[in-house]
């Protein structure tokens, strides 16, 4: 119907029986966070019932399954009830139980379509496609769409003032998960090896990974295989299967959450030290600890900066959507190989799992993968000798071999204290040479990674407003809100770690600096202290961090509340 | 791993292999491991072997992990590219390696400690993947580095320098292996040049996993008397039940054996072991009779040696995953990329 729509799937770290919810925002602006409002509710479950009441925001309509009588407590005079028979219908129309209980699904679609004017024929012809290869299902279907339809139409005002318009605001755009989409960028990026060892939320993205390969990776002749993906025994593993690959030239990734990166610890700091690249896609879930892995939050952003021991920090990258994904999974490759370090890409469940409406994925067939200082075998033969450690372009970035290509190239890769020669040392002024040109190389990478987008106000604004991947959304969304009421905002979405000049800039133009993050401790704001050296007490932070996706409310209200304590100038 | 670069003297005389090179060739920087060490002999060993399968040293990867048996590549092929892992985690990188770059020899070097306690899970997951590697644990019970604690492979009463007794019983790789599938299990003493160099170019040339456990005696912390790890008792308990004479593909196998008592098996490249009984008892061949006899034999004390279980039927990790033939790593970008109009096609799935 051309609706710009995105959807979030909320579910318990379980297998089956408990319930989940699937929240649809449908908008005519496109905004694809979450409003924090709930306008029409779809209550199927008795068991939440109350709550799923609790809800409904005032004015808004809840449908429920009258088969059987409500408990009478639970009533709301602000909201409009409605109730279709749902069971009733589907045990009267249809036999075997299987069918009966699958169908009141259907049944609401049908009493939603009514009320809220969907065209009949989208639906129907989804429906046709979900099921193509099971005919007999495709009737069923339609015919419990049809029960609900018509109850509805009988027995209601049909549309609601709550209605779906066709609009034509999803041409170009696709409806895609992060996983999926960083999978893609995987292919694309060239990658052949990936090692990984399955946790939630992130178990999805090697899932898709390997659907592409068998599609585009696999000779249909012999079924030769262009790729090789290890199922790891456990994240420890995981990481080295990257590092041992990546240390033979072949890109390799591994898809992760919070307890697999801390797994990952030593062997990222090993990397660091011993310049490899790796690349790690960080799906991040509810912690500290197990935490709750089917929710979201961006809470790994310090220990994934900091991962391992010493002195040691990683570049990051933050997606904000399933494009993104795909996009900065490509570049996390390139700048892995150039900067010979691992590169951690922070998407979170809500990017990860839920569907969001994005623009299309272009490619560029010109595109080349950047294999950075890589000496190929008449390179080493034409120099006198090989040296791993030294900085011969002044960009912090030495020149590495892969084994097996020439003699002269061997050299030992090692976590150990080591010279600018490759060679072991305890030498205070050997090791710090090493350690001070990785410093050197940190500001290459500044000067490498994907720069931050700035959205400026309409007019001049003295306060600027930070974020960082899935808060996109909301944030966008709140700053349309306030813009109105005259409260101006400029904001500046950081893609990556380190931060670079723009960063900087921004936090120096503004009187102050909001910062939003979906974790409780402001590790952005931490990070950018830290990083930038700006004072703490110019950066506020506004967090949610409870495990759903951050809704625009939160952003809209401490702004306001600030604006009316008079703070902006 | 502080290391002493070698004087590069080559003696004239020096016999060459077939690649023009000498044993000087293969060997690394000078060992600062304790003199008498069963490691260096090892070593010893290694250099040998590579020098003897006219390898090029360039194209062998070794690795390793933590500890004095992982210092030990830094003394040997030193042409070789190496990498000195994290504790316990090499197999990790040598599975890494092997995804990328089937076509380099894998040569990892371990000890009891790091693939025994730290690295137990990764050791065997390397092991239940087959990945085509020699894995050598140089095993003396003991740790080194951190001044004599008892490791997971010391023997029930075997008594530390300090006096305590290990009451927890060992983790035995051989058993460990055979349990777990291995298709090249040997158990060697780094004090038998004549049995070791044989079993390492067996294991090079085996398509697969080749664990060769060499009993490797610490001389600082575990050489004294009541230690079961010690030359000493090596040199008195040793059982050797299997020899393995290995035979490059082109070679005629000149010695005569006695039928029966010889089971020749042809690896990957064409090359062959000759398993010949030392001991008229053990039946070669059958992993289950190799479990009950070495279960007999340990009971009593003694060390049983030899290549103990080869099948080179089985498939390793790209047989099992299907991968092409070519290194992964030496693939053109462009067979890799599906290209544009197949990610517009594909997008018709998400509208």
């Amino acid at each position: 119907m051309g609706v710009p729509v995105s959807g979030k799937n909320f579910f318990p770290s379980n297998i089956q029986g408990l319930p989940t919810w699937y929240e649809i925002r449908v908008n005519g602006e496109g905004y694809v966070g979450r409003s924090g409002a709930v306008d029409v509710m779809v209550a199927m479950n008795s068991a939440t019932y109350a709550r799923d009441l609790a809800e409904v925001s005032p004015g808004g309509v809840l449908i429920y399954d009258s088969t059987w009588p409500r408990d009478l407590e639970l009533a709301r005079r602000d909201i409009e009830i409605l109730g279709v028979p749902l069971a009733r219908m589907c045990n009267e129309h249809f036999k075997s139980a299987r069918t009966r209980i699958l169908m009141k699904n259907m049944a609401y679609v049908g009493a939603l379509a009514a009320l809220l004017a969907l065209d009949r024929k989208v639906i129907e012809q989804l429906v046709a496609e979900t099921f193509k290869s099971k005919q007999a299902l495709i009737e069923s279907n339609l015919e419990a769409i049809e029960l609900g339809f018509k109850y509805a139409s009988e027995h209601f005002e049909c549309p609601l003032p709550t209605r779906v318009e066709p609009l034509d605001k999803t041409r170009g755009h696709i409806m895609i998960d992060g996983n999926t989409a960083a999978a893609l960028g995987c292919v694309y990026a060239g990658a052949t090896v990936g090692a990984w060892y399955p946790i939630t939320p992130s178990t999805s993205l090697m899932d898709a990974f390997k659907g592409f390969c068998e599609r585009f990776r696999k000779d249909p002749k012999t079924g030769e295989k262009l790729y090789c993906i290890v199922q790891a025994e456990d994240e420890l593993a995981a990481i080295g299967i990257v590092l041992g690959a990546s240390w033979n030239g072949a890109r390799a990734f591994t898809p992760t959450s919070g307890p697999g990166l801390s797994l990952m610890n030593e062997f990222l700091g090993f990397a660091y030290y011993a310049e490899l690249p790796a690349v790690v896609f960080d799906v991040q879930r509810v912690g500290p600890s197990t935490g709750m892995p089917t929710r979201t939050q961006q809470a790994d952003i310090l220990s994934a900066a900091f991962a391992s021991h010493g002195d040691t920090k990683h570049v990051l990258l933050f997606p904000s959507d399933p494009r993104e994904c795909f996009e900065l999974a490509i570049q996390a490759f390139d700048l892995a190989e150039r900067l010979q370090t691992p590169v951690i890409v922070l998407s979170d469940l809500d990017i990860g799992m839920n569907d969001w409406m994005c623009k299309d994925l272009e490619w560029d067939p010109a595109y080349r993968p950047d294999r950075g200082k890589v000496l190929s075998a008449e390179q080493l033969e034409g120099i006198g000798a090989f040296h791993r450690y030294v900085d011969v372009d002044g960009d912090g970035i030495p020149y590495r071999t892969l084994p097996g290509v020439h003699p002269k190239g061997a050299y030992f890769v090692r976590g150990s204290g080591h010279n600018q020669l490759g060679l072991y040392t305890e030498d205070s002024v050997e090791y710090q040479q090493v350690v001070d040109r990785l410093t050197k190389k940190w500001r290459t990478a500044a000067q490498l990674v994907p720069k931050p987008i700035v959205r400026r106000a309409a007019k001049t604004a003295k306060w600027g407003l930070i974020g960082v991947g899935s808060s996109e959304g909301a944030i966008r969304e709140a700053l349309d809100r306030l813009a109105p009421s005259g409260i101006q905002v400029d904001y500046c979405r950081i893609r990556a770690y380190p931060f670079g000049d723009e960063v900087a800039e921004f936090v120096e133009q503004h009187q102050r600096i909001f910062v939003v993050e979906q974790n409780r401790d402001a590790q952005l704001k931490s990070l950018l202290t830290i990083e930038l050296g700006c004072a703490p007490e110019r950066l506020h932070s506004i967090l949610q961090y409870g495990g759903l996706p951050i809704d625009c409310r939160c952003v809209v209200e401490t702004l306001e509340q600030a604006a009316a304590r008079g703070e902006a100038a | 791993m502080t290391s002493i670069a070698k004087p590069k003297i080559v003696h004239p005389g020096l016999k060459r292999n077939a690649l023009g090179l000498t044993t000087r060739d293969y060997e690394g920087s000078m060992s600062t491991l304790c003199a008498g060490c069963g490691h260096d002999s090892i070593t010893a060993a290694i250099v040998q072997a590579f020098f003897e399968l006219d390898i090029a040293p360039h194209a062998v990867a070794k690795m390793s992990g933590i500890g004095c048996s992982s210092k030990t590549p830094a003394y040997f092929l030193s042409a070789s590219h190496g990498f000195n892992a994290v504790h316990g985690r090499m197999p990790s990188i040598a599975t890494g390696a092997n995804a990328a770059n089937r076509g380099l020899y894998l040569l990892g070097v371990s000890g009891d400690g790091d693939s025994l306690s730290i690295g137990v899970g990764q050791f065997m997951h390397a092991l239940r993947r087959n990945l085509d590697m020699v894995y050598i644990i140089e095993n003396n019970g003991v740790y080194g580095l951190t001044k004599g604690q008892f490791s997971a492979s010391a023997d029930v009463g075997s008594k530390a320098k300090r006096g305590e007794v290990n009451k927890q019983p060992p983790i035995d790789p051989v058993q460990v292996a055979l349990a777990l599938g291995g298709t090249f299990v040997a158990r060697s003493f780094s004090g038998d040049k004549d049995q070791l160099v044989p079993l390492i170019k067996a294991g090079v040339r085996h398509r697969g996993f080749a664990l060769i456990d060499v009993l490797s005696p610490c001389v600082t912390f575990n050489d004294h008397e009541d230690s079961t790890k010690s030359y000493a008792h090596a040199r008195e308990f040793n059982h050797p039940v299997i020899d393995a004479d290995f035979v490059m593909p082109a070679e005629e196998i000149r010695a005569a054996y006695d039928e029966g008592d010889v089971l020749p098996v042809v690896l990957h490249d064409g090359s062959r072991v000759l398993l010949r009984k030392v001991d008229k008892d053990f039946k070669i061949g059958s992993r289950a009779d190799t479990i009950e006899y070495l279960s007999t034999h340990q009971r009593d004390g003694e060390i049983v040696t030899g290549l103990l279980y080869v099948n080179e039927g089985e498939p390793d990790l790209h047989e099992v995953n299907g991968t092409t033939a070519t290194p992964l790593s030496q693939v053109p970008y462009d067979a890799l990329c599906p290209g544009a109009d197949a990610l517009a096609a594909l997008q018709k799935r998400f509208r």
